[in-house]
């Protein structure tokens, strides 16, 4: 099966989610015209990404009742959309969220499971920690999304994979740092490293959305992209430009890859978790996990 | 063994991106800078054409009486080349009258009366213009504190601020700053014969690997000396950022309510923008 899938590489304006919704909307109608099966926006499209004390301001609930959710949920009947948000739980915990929506419905909302705390970043002041890695089935294969610093460790993406993903969905708010000689910043060709090598360690689709647009001093670089199941970067988006990137998935294209490189066939799960359990077990007296 | 290389392409797009996005997002199209005849200035005068337009920069030379007729002349060069709009405003009739009051005033005292003074007369434009006054003051300086305090450190946005004095220099000669600027020794230019390197005991080449080394890089004291940097060198650099760190944070506010701003009350300036 081919379908286009479509990176929506956005601005945002902070804190407003009004003004982020009747963007979003629009870029689903763009889509849409040019054809795509799915549109991937990123990582707190709808609120913008360094909200500080905003943080609980512009929280929603991926749910029809909700006035953001609902447009989306009506617009994704011809369209998949997944969009980056603050999702309020009931016991109103404030979670980093992405939610994929399909046919009208919430099929998955993934909460943000890394928060980073240091250098620039801030998140562990202001959100919880979410507590699930899980894939889960679309019209267009297996799918597992991770937000942003989550895909800095090499587990959430892992165990998606053995959960059945075949398309991982990245999404950012990514500042771009690091100067040299190179003709980029340093953090951004890191990004497209890891992307590069899960692709092709896991013999999967990885799609990567990433937002441009300045924060205060902070610069989004955009540069989204995919990878396809040999770890080929079939598409790049501009550096620091808004577009919408449109890019061709062929789901054979994992048969094809897993055929030739049966990596996942071979995958030692049982070894895997018995060693991590003795890792794990011998370190009990250490600092207590999340 | 410290690579301060730029790749000066990157850097212009971000800072000219940078400028054109935060003056465009607060209702503003145009900007004010203080073009003083040195390197910095005409870099931030160069962006700033680049980002916003030449119609939609004003570059004001800020000279008083015992300014070198150079520093004019080289903030000519960089009007001409730019097509920005410009303007002159002596500084002399403003300041003289505090001088006589305090006539024992010393050089330094003096010389933040005209860094001030000059803040005044941006901020004004500023108001008369509806334009942001783009800062100047570049990555060594502000942790050296080499600035004047609500003087020359005083803006609305600053596009040098990341970068150390050694890459201005990159970016300067590949956006065509006249070679003339970049070439010259650094000066305030607050009293005759004044250099830079001459009044801090160092040059920017040795500062700027040094901070490099100790801000970018994390680099202990002790290791910056065993890397091969002099102790007194490295002890008096460390003391000077430490010394100065009250020049690039807000004034302190005492706690006394369950929400205070700066402490507990966070947002970024682009809220709602």
């Amino acid at each position: 099966m081919k379908y286009t899938l479509a990176l929506a590489q956005m601005n945002t304006v902070l804190g407003d989610v009004r003004a982020n919704l009747e963007h979003h909307l629009a870029l689903i109608r763009e889509a849409r015209s040019s054809g795509a099966g799915l549109v991937v926006f990123p990582e707190l499209s709808l609120t913008g990404y360094a909200l500080q004390d905003l943080a609980t301001s512009v929280a929603a609930r991926a749910r029809t009742d909700d006035p953001t959710f609902a447009p989306l949920l009506e617009a994704s009947r011809d369209v998949d959309v997944m969009v980056g948000f603050v999702d309020e739980d009931e016991r109103h915990r404030f979670f980093i969220a992405s939610a994929y929506l399909s046919g009208g419905e919430v099929l998955h909302v993934h909460h943000k499971v890394y928060l980073p705390t240091y250098g620039l970043f801030d998140e562990g002041r202001y959100f919880a920690w979410g507590d699930c890695v899980r894939a889960f089935d679309t019209r267009f294969g297996r799918m597992g999304m991770l937000i942003c610093e989550d895909f800095w460790h090499l587990s959430p993406p892992y165990l998606l994979w053995l959960d059945g993903a075949e398309t991982l969905l990245l999404q950012s708010a990514s500042p771009a740092r690091g100067m040299s000689k190179q003709p980029f910043l340093s953090s951004m060709s890191s990004v497209n490293q890891l992307a590069c090598i899960y692709a092709g360690m896991f013999t999967c689709y990885v799609a990567h959305a990433n937002r441009v647009g300045f924060e205060d001093g902070l610069n989004f670089f955009g540069g989204s992209s995919l990878f396809d199941p040999d770890g080929e970067q079939t598409k790049t988006g501009p550096f620091m430009d808004e577009g919408l990137v449109l890019a061709e998935v062929d789901t054979n294209q994992l048969h094809r890859s897993r055929a030739r490189l049966p990596l996942l066939r071979d995958e030692r799960t049982n070894l895997m978790l018995r060693e991590l359990q003795r890792i794990v077990d011998s370190q009990i007296t250490a600092a207590p996990s999340r | 063994m410290v690579d301060l290389s730029i790749h000066p392409e990157v850097v212009r797009k971000v800072l000219t991106t940078f400028l054109r996005t935060e003056i465009q997002r607060t209702g503003f199209r145009r900007a004010v800078l203080g073009l003083s005849g040195g390197l910095d200035s005409a870099l931030a005068c160069f962006l700033a054409a680049e980002a916003l337009g030449p119609e939609n920069v004003l570059a004001v030379r800020m000279p008083y009486r015992t300014s070198s007729p150079e520093s004019l002349e080289h903030a000519q060069l960089v009007i001409d080349a730019t097509g920005v709009q410009s303007l002159t405003v002596e500084i002399t009739p403003m300041v003289e009258p505090l001088f006589e009051r305090f006539a024992d005033m010393t050089p330094t005292r003096r010389g933040n009366v005209m860094a001030r003074e000059r803040m005044i007369v941006l901020f004004d434009q500023s108001s008369a213009t509806q334009s942001l006054v783009v800062g100047t003051g570049n990555k060594t300086e502000i942790l050296l504190g080499y600035s004047t305090l609500y003087g020359d450190s005083a803006s609305a946005l600053n596009p040098l601020g990341d970068l150390y004095k050694t890459q201005i220099r990159q970016l300067s000669a590949a956006m065509g700053v006249p070679e003339v600027i970049i070439a010259k020794p650094p000066s305030a230019d607050l009293w005759v014969g004044q250099t830079d390197e001459g009044e801090l005991g160092f040059t920017y080449e040795q500062v700027d690997q040094l901070l490099f080394l100790l801000v970018d890089e994390r680099y202990t004291p002790d290791e910056c000396i065993e890397a091969g940097y002099g102790e007194k060198f490295v002890r008096a650099v460390v003391e000077r950022v430490r010394r100065n760190h009250f020049k690039r944070v807000m004034p302190l506010i005492a706690k006394l309510s369950n929400r205070t701003i700066g402490y507990d009350f966070l947002y970024l300036r682009d809220w709602g923008t």
